[in-house]
């Protein structure tokens, strides 16, 4: 069997998903935001929704979502997102609305807004890429960053004494009331890939089911700030991340498999 | 003993984050932003609170920041903040609650290009919102416009010492290009944070705890009554009038003989001069005028410059918000022209010639 | 089973992931650079591909295509 056999449309079992548009990402090479943005875009086409999709794009490296994937968007001010997403989904209650943040946009500036939309139950998905610094300004502390973590703003550790303990947003966000579904996934294998697109779909479904807020979080590298190759960053993530923010579902009452 | 003098290289941020160590700033509480997150990262760097005492706080925004400034300088304390446009933009609240509770807190604006969250290239867009006041009610903040990396260093004490000495919010408007430039900078040499006692007997109206010798201190901007809301406003309009009065800085350079000014502050006041130089070539007697002080503005010393000269231009990086303030002061007398570029552009010196010779 | 991949190479950024996951060592980084400057990866070994569709999963830029058909006996 010849290559030409192989490679017909019939038999692709694997592509770029059409919602993600041609436009280059401008990530940095092996950055979790392109897989996370890849799976938000199968869902919102394999649950047809693509024109009824409304997402609410951050400050941070994620700003420019909204030229990569092929719905409506909004820009938010630095963790204002939730808000936003609030004054949307209030005034089209039909609507997917959801919101995606990184780690100072959603646990930092935005805690209060974060905390107060999902605490009210708003029918959203906030969508948390947890990469434990502050990418997009040049490697800063994030109120994520693990204790002894070096960054630009911590250069000889992050220590308790001086920066306080970083923030676990998820299990904040399992406590509150308002919220049907708080989970953690991560996007570094074939096997945690597939598990976060469930996780994301069940998110999706319970906010369109009217059934409350979730937050999905994404454990990420970054391999730009934390000067690693993007599969070292892979590793470092593993061994460090995993131990504090341990994947799973942390609550969920949506009645959704 | 001889005073302690340094020369080094380095960037206007680095050099108001060495100047806030030196000059006994008690705390530092800011946000990443660019362009000036090099002075939070210099201030981790150098560790001061294992020298001076000094307290360094990432804070997680810039609400929160302005008002951790607020409260540190509430309570006597010698407080600063930095951030860009956007930044201060979410900073308005706390700065008029400062102005509006009378408190020293002190902030610095590295501007980029606007509106909204715009580019992180060089502007001058925020002249407004720094003289005019984005947030509510009448309120003035003091404001220094830096033009060079020593100036960013040496107003940092200048504006502790003026924000004290009127118990007013005070602000250093710098830009991207001030704050990204690196050039030779004399230090100010070190000089200790003030002593509990000192800052008790220094300011006896901040919240530094109740002893039994006066009523307490409460720090707030509220007042419910109006005859008294109004005797609070008719004061405040007193001491911005003395500040007016007392506190104007500005610079000449080549105004003895000139029958044209060019009037400029912050990094357009560095490229206007190159424009000066180039266009006394050319044959044509312009000078340069550079306030330093927005507020108080020149305005006295714009009111008697006008009647030297035939025409002046204002080259400013916007779309025309000092030119307001000159306009008022020249009062009609000769033409007033604007030159400016806009989104992040920063103009070349010919650029401001050729305006120039429109206005000739 | 058989497979095949297209990797779109002006999307590549030569992070290597998809070399790591695969499991049949299919893929390389080229020794050539496209557009934007970046390395981009290649089949090297495309006789061994089985259209697992790893590489594709894990790839944060949709760069890959993967395609597989039944090998007829």
């Amino acid at each position: 069997m010849d290559r030409n056999q192989i490679v017909q449309p019939e038999n692709i079992v694997c592509k770029k998903p059409t919602l993600l548009n041609d436009n280059n990402m401008h990530y940095c090479p092996g950055c979790s935001h392109g897989v996370v943005h890849k799976l938000i875009a199968e869902v919102i086409e394999e649950m047809g929704m693509e024109e009824k999709a409304v997402g609410v794009s951050p400050v941070g490296c994620a700003v420019f979502a909204y030229n990569y994937i092929d719905i409506d968007w909004q820009e938010a001010a630095h963790g204002r997102a939730p808000a936003i997403a609030t004054g949307i989904k209030r005034c089209w209650p039909d609507r997917l609305v959801f919101t995606y943040q990184g780690d100072g946009d959603l646990a930092c500036i935005g805690t209060c807004e974060t905390i107060h939309a999902l605490n009210r139950g708003e029918n959203i998905v906030i969508i948390f890429v947890n990469n434990a610094i502050y990418g997009m300004t040049g490697g800063q502390m994030a109120p994520t960053t693990l204790i002894g973590q070096k960054t630009s703003t911590c250069p000889y550790g992050r220590d308790p004494q001086l920066h306080g303990y970083p923030l676990k947003m998820a299990d904040i966000a399992a406590g509150l009331e308002g919220t049907c579904y708080v989970t953690r996934q991560s996007v570094e294998t074939v096997g945690a890939i597939l598990k976060a697109k469930k996780a994301l779909k069940k998110a999706f479904q319970a906010s369109m089911d009217g059934k409350g807020s979730s937050l999905v979080e994404f454990v990420s590298t970054c391999n730009s700030g934390w000067k690693l190759t993007p599969a070292k960053a892979n590793e470092w993530m593993k061994e460090n991340m995993f131990p504090f923010y341990p994947k799973g579902d942390l609550k969920d009452t949506t009645g959704l498999k | 003993m001889a005073e302690e003098r340094e020369v080094v290289l380095m960037k206007g941020n680095e050099a108001i984050a060495h100047a806030a160590i030196r000059c006994g700033c008690d705390g530092y509480f800011g946000y990443p932003i660019t362009p000036q997150s090099e002075v939070i990262e210099t201030l981790a760097e150098l560790k001061p609170w294992e020298t001076t005492g000094m307290k360094v706080v990432q804070a997680e925004s810039e609400l929160a920041s302005i008002y951790m400034v607020y409260g540190a300088a509430g309570a006597g304390k010698r407080a600063m903040t930095s951030s860009s446009s956007p930044g201060i933009a979410l900073m308005q609240e706390g700065i008029t609650y400062m102005a509006g509770a009378e408190v020293p807190g002190v902030f610095v604006n590295v501007q980029r290009g606007g509106p909204g969250l715009g580019t992180i290239q060089p502007s001058q867009g925020d002249y407004f919102q720094a003289t005019r006041g984005g947030g509510n009610g009448d309120y003035k903040v003091i404001v220094l416009a830096p033009s060079s990396v020593q100036e960013m260093a040496d107003f940092v004490d200048l504006a502790f010492e003026l924000a004290f000495k009127y118990r007013n919010p005070a602000m250093i408007l710098s830009d991207g290009v001030i704050g990204q430039m690196m050039e030779k900078v004399v230090l100010p040499p070190f000089k200790p944070r003030r002593t509990d006692e000192e800052v008790i007997a220094q300011c006896p109206w901040a919240s530094t705890g109740k002893p039994k010798n006066r009523e307490r201190v409460v720090i707030t901007s509220l007042e419910l009554k109006p005859e008294i809301m109004e005797q609070r406003n008719i004061a405040l309009q007193e001491k911005y009038a003395k500040i007016q009065e007392n506190e104007v800085r500005f610079e000449e350079q080549l105004m003895d003989d000139a029958e044209y000014a060019i009037v400029a502050f912050g990094s357009a006041a560095r490229i206007a001069e190159k424009s000066v130089e180039l266009a006394r070539q050319e044959g044509i007697k312009v000078g340069l005028f550079r306030p330093i002080t927005l507020f108080p503005f020149p305005i006295k010393q714009i009111t008697a410059l006008s009647k030297k000269v035939k025409g002046i231009l204002v080259a400013e990086i916007n779309a025309g918000q000092m030119v307001q303030d000159v306009r008022l002061a020249v009062n009609g007398s000769v033409p007033v022209e604007q030159f400016g570029r806009l989104g992040g552009i920063v103009p070349d010196p010919e650029e401001i010639v050729n305006a120039l010779k429109k206005v000739m | 089973m058989k497979g095949a991949i297209v990797v779109d190479t002006e999307r590549c950024k030569g992070c290597q992931l998809c070399i790591i996951a695969c499991p049949q060592k299919v893929i390389a980084l080229a020794n050539k650079v496209n557009l934007h400057g970046y390395p981009y990866v290649e089949a090297v070994n495309e006789e061994s591909c089985v259209g697992c569709a790893s590489c594709g999963i894990v790839c944060p830029d949709g760069c890959i295509t993967v395609y597989r058909k039944k090998m007829e006996e």
